[in-house]
């Protein structure tokens, strides 16, 4: 669309290809690079933990250090050098900041380039926002507002110190810390990011959101975020991520995880736009993210919907534990890699309870030299009296050197279970992109007007004012495909 | 000045020549009508003309507004002002009506400076300029082309070409698949747009398009040359006699 065409030609204006490609110069204050039982001893005393979480902390790594990075994954990368990021970067005078007022003007300016002016956000009723940049949660909004109805939401950092109860009784729950290579970093390391409560009964006044900043030289990110959503409540997150653009690549290993209680709901979208790289492939950020939810209660539902268009890796399965009788988990991902981008993404729908349901939508979109790879799991336990899965899983091919990989895994133990797959593979045809050129479209508004319709299933479940930042990402993120 | 130009046009596929010389001038506000044969050429003059890619121009001119397009691409062309009504519209799988719409009315207003459209008032236009076409709300709302029926898909077409208020429309077989009321409420709408600027090239099989569009010339194409041009009366003639006579001369 032509609303994209002028972004794009703005955007390039600006940056170059990719629009969050800055570095914010601001003051910080690092850990040396490498990692031992110091670093976390020091990231830990930082952030002025209490010692239940060093320890926490400190078997996580034990547990990091017998394990291997996993290789079942299409993708391909060199050897990763732990020894040679910087585990922790802080603003300086940034930690625990208590209104905005005490937030540095740098930092807020940093937001407003980024599209998320946290001044506006406050005045303007509508979205709060924790604003993480580098380790550390910068500035969270609308955290009076929200404390009324008795909904948390703050920097997990703060929530270890002020609610070590609810942390210690779900951080863990959901993703053990020996869930996989990452995980065991990132609980090892872990220096910020978002914690939510809904209270019983509580529907979350407004939306809530995260926005991470990768900004320091050789860093890692490695945020944890917990949402707990208590019986009968409800809460839409939305979490957006930038960096900035580097020849070095960099490592983020997040780990998210949510719980509901009977009839409570999450619904939790990512709109992912790490630098992806450039044209050649050098740079941009290795994305290792473990998301889990676990639906404990009876009918209660968990939505996972992802925008993935960034980093240079992603490796990530939004994954739904359906424990309670009768509850409900949905996938709805587009995924979009260009150039030389690798994504092996997907969903784990894991069926206990009686009743429980699923739905997959997978998009995915393939450009230049890239490689798509939809990597899913449905598991029906015997418990999964009449569990239904249904899946639908669309590739769409951009050019003629890039792949797309479909890898379902299912596998039924009960046998009044029923699992649904259905998958296609197209291109845009030439007819399409003439029928729209002869309309006037440059061929980046019609290949953005295409794979956005393509993606349309999973657009719809975007929050409005996110899907429409979001359309424009995929235009400028398959800039240059085509022609 | 004539406004649009075509001069001794070759153009191949591969290597297969299909249009060998093709001479024609059009002027504001006339209706010419190309017919011929099937294997003609007809299509492929269509999209020679709108910059489809595939299609080598071996030899020749075209020009629009006195201004040759051979260097520009499809897209230029149509933001210049050349529009195809498509014989076989495309279907764009979840692309929402409106949205492509707007895309395309956008994407000559950004061109000539004007930013874009406002969001509700097209919306009033477009229900305006489509319910003069029997185009029901609906319609506009579903993915484009996509479960429309031959004739929503060509009255769907007539009603692009009235939004985006071409200077030179090219229908390319519009007629084909049309019942008799279908044509007729596309005729209206091609007849409806025709103001003194504007020229049209009406590429049919059949005469009886043109008795709902009536032509100022008629152009016989036969093995991609233009082989006898008259006026409307040379559609009848083919009508009754058929394309023998002229496929035997070329």
């Amino acid at each position: 669309m032509s609303a994209t065409a002028e972004t794009v030609r703005q955007v390039e204006e600006a940056t170059g290809k990719y629009k969050y490609g800055f570095v914010t110069d601001i003051e910080v204050d690092k850990a040396p690079k490498g990692l031992s039982e110091d670093t976390i001893r020091m990231i830990s005393a930082k952030k002025e933990e209490p010692e239940w979480m060093l320890e926490w902390r400190l078997k996580a790594y034990a547990t990091w250090l017998k394990m291997d990075d996993p290789d079942w994954a299409m993708l391909n990368y060199p050897p990763i050098d732990y020894q040679d990021i910087h585990y922790y970067a802080a603003p300086k005078n940034a930690d625990g900041p208590k209104s905005l007022d005490e937030v540095d003007p740098e930092l807020l300016r940093t937001y407003e380039k980024l599209g998320i002016p946290l001044h506006e956000q406050e005045m303007l009723a509508g979205v709060a926002v924790d604003a993480v940049f580098d380790s550390v949660s910068v500035a969270t909004t609308f955290r009076e507002k929200l404390a009324e109805v008795g909904v948390i939401f703050c920097p997990i950092s703060e929530a270890i110190k002020n609610h070590p109860d609810l942390v210690k009784a779900y951080i863990g729950s959901v993703v053990p810390q020996g869930d996989n290579y990452f995980t065991a970093l990132n609980s090892a390391v872990f220096t910020d990011g978002s914690f939510v409560y809904i209270p019983k009964g509580v529907r979350c006044p407004m939306e809530l959101s995260t926005y991470f900043r990768i900004n320091e030289k050789d860093t890692g990110q490695f945020e944890r975020t917990l949402i707990i959503a208590e019986e009968g409540s409800y809460v839409s997150y939305l979490e957006g991520c930038t960096a900035p653009q580097r020849d070095e690549n960099q490592l983020h290993a997040a780990v998210v995880e949510l719980v509901t209680m009977d009839d409570a709901e999450i619904k939790y979208s990512t709109v992912q736009n790490w630098y992806p790289g450039d044209e050649n492939g050098k740079g941009g950020i290795y994305n290792f993210v473990t998301k889990r939810g676990a639906c404990r209660g009876a009918r209660s539902k968990i939505s996972w919907t992802q925008v993935e268009t960034g980093s240079a890796i992603t490796w990530k399965y939004p994954s739904c534990i359906l424990q309670g009788e009768g509850s409900v988990g949905e996938f709805y991902s587009v995924a979009v890699t260009n150039n030389a981008q690798q994504a092996d993404t997907g969903t784990k729908m894991i069926h206990i309870g009686a009743n429980t349901k699923s739905t997959i939508i997978s998009k995915g979109i393939s450009a230049g030299r890239s490689n798509n790879t939809y990597r899913g799991l449905v598991r029906m336990m015997p418990g999964a009296e009449n569990a239904r899965n249904f899946t639908q899983c669309d590739s769409l091919l951009v050019g003629d050197q890039c792949g797309a990989h479909t890898v379902p895994y299912i596998t039924s133990r009960n046998p009044s279970a029923k699992v649904e797959h259905e998958a296609t593979t197209s291109r845009i045809s030439e007819d399409q992109m003439f029928y729209c050129l002869q309309r006037g479209m440059t061929t980046e508004d019609a290949v953005s007007l295409i794979v956005n319709g393509f993606c349309k299933e999973v657009m719809k479940e975007l929050p409005m004012e996110f899907a429409v930042e979001a359309q424009k990402l995929i235009g400028i993120s398959l800039e240059g495909s085509v022609g | 000045m004539p406004l649009l130009e075509i001069e001794n046009l070759h153009a191949s596929i591969g290597d297969k020549p299909i249009l060998k010389g093709i001479n024609l001038t059009i002027n504001p506000s006339e209706i010419h009508a190309i017919m011929g044969p099937n294997g003609s050429g007809k299509s492929t003059l269509s999209y020679v003309l709108a910059g489809r890619d595939g299609y080598e121009v071996t030899d020749g001119d075209i020009r629009l507004d006195g201004v040759s397009v051979m260097e520009m691409e499809a897209d230029e062309r149509a933001r210049a002002g050349l529009f195809l009504a498509f014989q076989y519209p495309v279907e764009l799988p979840g692309v929402g009506g409106m949205s492509f719409l707007r895309g395309a009315v956008n994407a000559r207003r950004i061109e000539a400076g004007l930013g874009e459209i406002d969001h509700i008032a097209f919306v009033k236009t477009v229900r305006e300029a489509a319910n003069k076409l029997g185009i029901k709300d609906d319609m506009l709302k579903r993915a484009v082309n996509v479960g429309f029926s031959g004739g929503e898909k060509k009255r769907y077409e007539i009603l692009q070409m009235a939004l985006l208020e071409p200077k030179m429309a090219i229908l390319d077989e519009t007629d084909s698949g049309l019942d008799v009321d279908a044509l007729r409420i596309v005729s209206e709408g091609v007849n409806a747009l025709k103001t003194d600027d504007i020229g049209v090239l009406v590429i049919t099989h059949y005469q009886r398009l043109l008795d709902y569009i009536i032509p100022d010339h008629v152009h016989i194409l036969a093995d991609g040359k233009i082989v006898k041009s008259g006026d409307k009366t040379l559609a009848l003639e083919v009508e009754k006699s058929g394309y023998g006579e002229f496929t035997n001369a070329a």
